[in-house]
């Protein structure tokens, strides 16, 4: 019974050439832009190289001023000063790493010009983002503490700036007119890892900026590792409870807000698409859904129109079969193996096309080092809502055709 | 090709007796279609009795409600009012599922306008009935083709029904009507669409069926001289029957 809804299934689809196609290329196209956004999404935002500690890590990468009368408003992120007084000396929190944000310096190999992004880093930095070091290791709190002129450096750096040699270690890079002695080399970080990307590492103790100055605002950013995602509320009560006692540093304001939260929240929490009051991302994530669902409804409605269309074009075929002893229920369940198989191939081109898009992405020089990878959950609920949709889409018409009187199905041609 | 038989053909007179097997029993019945504007009365209180093993042709002016009463005879439509009994079951007591089981196993149609799937080769066309009952991939293949042997169209299998002339067409209908083995044919027309040659062909394959299978036929023609050939008239008008 299957095999021959399975060929006056795809007899149909061949015969039907132009609606075949509308349809795959609606559930196909949908489907391949979500499958991408979400690899996109996915990559940025949950626990990947080095970043691995992500889930059980809070960020602090903001700080912020405030006048309650002329609700005018500084943001920044910390200085060193800051994270190392009052965040670093938190009790609740495993580790502590503090890092600049990665600011560009000029190099010359063989006098061409070299762009390299330098980040400033505390030790705890090591121990908190987990880089594979392809060669030698992070500089250690003593030689920070001596501040010495010590480097780790991307493989990409390694290779653009020393070029195809075995072991750069011991030797020494020049950015920004200084010598740097290369400690290790660790593999390389896309652009999207804000806190863990750079070209080259050093410790915060040679930065040609105070770091003892006491002023609020600066360069730098907290990760707060923890020993459990358990922790969360009592660092982040912790954390408030410092944050409370500090007044701004500047006198036309008089509120001072900053928040430890999870990786995604402490980017967008406190931005307008966030919620600035409580740096969380309901709104994000409720219109983050109902787009995903609009999105969703567009091939699903093609979907229902077509077949509602194709069926109805098929009353006479309907008729003919209730006629020779179809049952109503036979009838719709033909009409619902046609519809998977529909959706089915939509789906596995889908797959096939976002394969393919994801592959060129990683490959081609838009960012480098980005790996994205199909995201099997969104796959599996964009696979299911696809087959319930078609289902559904299917079912409804077939319903209504089935339990016409075979005579109303024969006449309506 | 089917050989045409020139002798007089004996009609079996005792076949109304009482002691016949009826097979379709029409009682009181009554057509009623309401449109927006009209209300036809389409059969007008027909109560017909048909036995087993015959062969009964309906003729009168168009839209007088034959097409309607072969329906309703099919269990293609319901009856507005009156009760329609086949090999004794009430059909009135069946449901869907049961319905259709039963249309599977005892009726056979033919229609004027052929009514295949042209999506579908002749063979599957003729497999259709099969595919809702018990039956193996070989076996329906196997009753399929001597279907279609019998109606004389085995070289065509592999063709699909826009590929056939009327005639072709209407004798893959048969043998789709055929392949079931039903116990009953109901023909609307079957060779309405057809020249007189191949009328007589279909007529012959018909009138073959009824006597060597003892297959019960209704059959509504226009043609005087089909309906000659059948054991019993019924005659319509305006819903009534008048003879
Ligand atoms: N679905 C319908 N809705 C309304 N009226 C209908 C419907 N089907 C048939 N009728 C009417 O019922 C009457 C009988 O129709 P039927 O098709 O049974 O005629 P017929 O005897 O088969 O005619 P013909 O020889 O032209 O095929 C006609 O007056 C027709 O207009
Ligand atoms: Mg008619």
């Amino acid at each position: 019974m299957l095999k021959n809804y399975f060929k006056i299934a795809i007899a149909v689809l061949k015969r039907r050439k132009f609606f075949t196609f509308i349809s795959l290329f609606g559930i196909s196209f949908t489907l391949t832009i979500l499958i991408v956004i979400t690899a996109f999404i996915d990559n940025v935002a949950s626990a990947n190289y080095p970043e691995v500690n992500r889930d059980r890590s809070l960020y602090i990468n903001e700080l912020r001023q405030k006048a309650t009368k002329t609700s005018g408003q500084m943001n920044s992120p910390a200085s060193f000063w800051y994270l190392d007084t009052y965040v670093r000396t938190l009790k609740t929190p495993a580790k502590v790493a503090i890092s600049s944000m990665f600011a560009a310096t000029n190099s010359y190999v063989n006098n061409k010009k070299l762009v390299i992004n330098l980040k400033y880093t505390n030790d705890q930095f090591w121990d908190v983002i987990e880089y594979n070091f392809i060669e030698g290791k992070p500089y250690t709190s003593q030689q920070i503490k001596n501040g010495e002129r010590v480097a780790v450096i991307s493989e990409d750096t390694k290779k653009s700036y020393f070029g195809d040699v075995p072991s750069v270690v011991g030797k020494y890079i020049e950015a920004d007119n200084v010598q740097y002695r290369v400690s290790g080399v660790v593999k390389s970080v896309p652009v999207t890892m804000l806190v863990s990307y750079a070209d080259l590492f050093v410790p915060y103790t040679v930065s040609k900026v105070d770091y003892k100055h006491k002023s609020l605002m600066g360069q730098y950013t907290a990760v707060l590792l923890a020993n459990s995602k358990d922790d969360f509320p009592k660092i982040q009560a912790e954390y408030a409870a410092v944050v409370s006692k500090i007044k701004p540093d500047n006198k036309d304001f008089d509120v001072f807000v900053s928040r430890a939260e999870p990786y995604v929240e402490s980017y967008l929490g406190g931005s307008p698409i966030g919620d600035p009051e409580s740096g969380k991302l309901w709104k994000l994530k409720f219109f983050g859904y109902i787009f995903a669902l609009l999105f969703m409804l567009l091939p699903t409605l093609n979907l229902i129109n077509i077949n509602i269309s194709r069926i109805m074009e098929r009353s006479s075929e309907i008729g003919v079969r209730k006629a020779f002893g179809a049952s109503g229920m036979t009838l719709v369940g033909q009409f619902v193996v046609e519809n998977i198989i529909l959706t089915l191939l939509g789906t596995i081109i889908a797959i096939v096309l976002s394969f393919i898009i994801l592959q060129i992405i990683n490959n081609g020089d838009l960012i480098a080092n980005l790996h994205l990878t199909i995201n099997l959950t969104v796959l599996y609920y964009s696979l299911l809502a696809c087959l319930v949709f078609g289902l559904l889409s299917g079912v409804y018409p077939a319903w209504r055709m089935s339990r016409l009187q075979v005579v109303t199905a024969l006449k309506a041609q | 090709m089917i050989p045409v038989e020139t002798t007089e053909r004996i009609h079996h007179t005792n076949l109304n007796d009482n002691n016949a097997e009826v097979m379709i029993r029409l009682q009181n019945i009554n057509k009623v279609y309401r449109t927006d504007t009209v209300e036809t009365l389409a059969i007008n209180n027909i109560s017909l009795n048909i036995d087993k093993g015959e062969f009964l042709s309906i003729m009168g002016p168009s839209g007088c409600g034959k097409s309607t009463l072969l329906n309703i005879m099919g269990l293609l439509d319901n009856p507005t009012k009156g009760e329609v009994s086949i090999d004794k079951q009430d059909t009135t007591k069946l449901n869907d599922k049961k319905l259709a089981a039963f249309r599977n196993r005892k009726l056979g149609f033919i229609f004027q306008s052929y009514h295949l799937i042209n999506d579908l080769k002749v063979l599957d066309n003729v497999e259709l009935p099969l595919l809702y009952r018990n039956s193996t991939a070989k076996e329906r293949r196997q009753l399929a083709t001597e279907a279609l042997e019998k109606v004389g169209l085995s070289n065509r299998m592999k063709h699909f029904p826009t590929q056939l002339s009327g005639g072709q067409k209407q004798r893959v209908a048969i043998a789709r009507a055929i392949v079931g083995q039903p116990e009953i044919i109901l023909a609307d027309e079957p060779t309405g669409n057809l020249d007189s040659a191949m009328g007589n062909e279909i007529m012959e394959i018909l009138l073959q069926l009824n006597e060597r299978d003892g297959t019960t036929i209704v059959m509504v023609t226009h043609d005087e001289n089909m309906a000659r050939k059948t054991h019993r008239l019924v005659r319509l008008f305006d819903g009534s029957q008048v003879q």
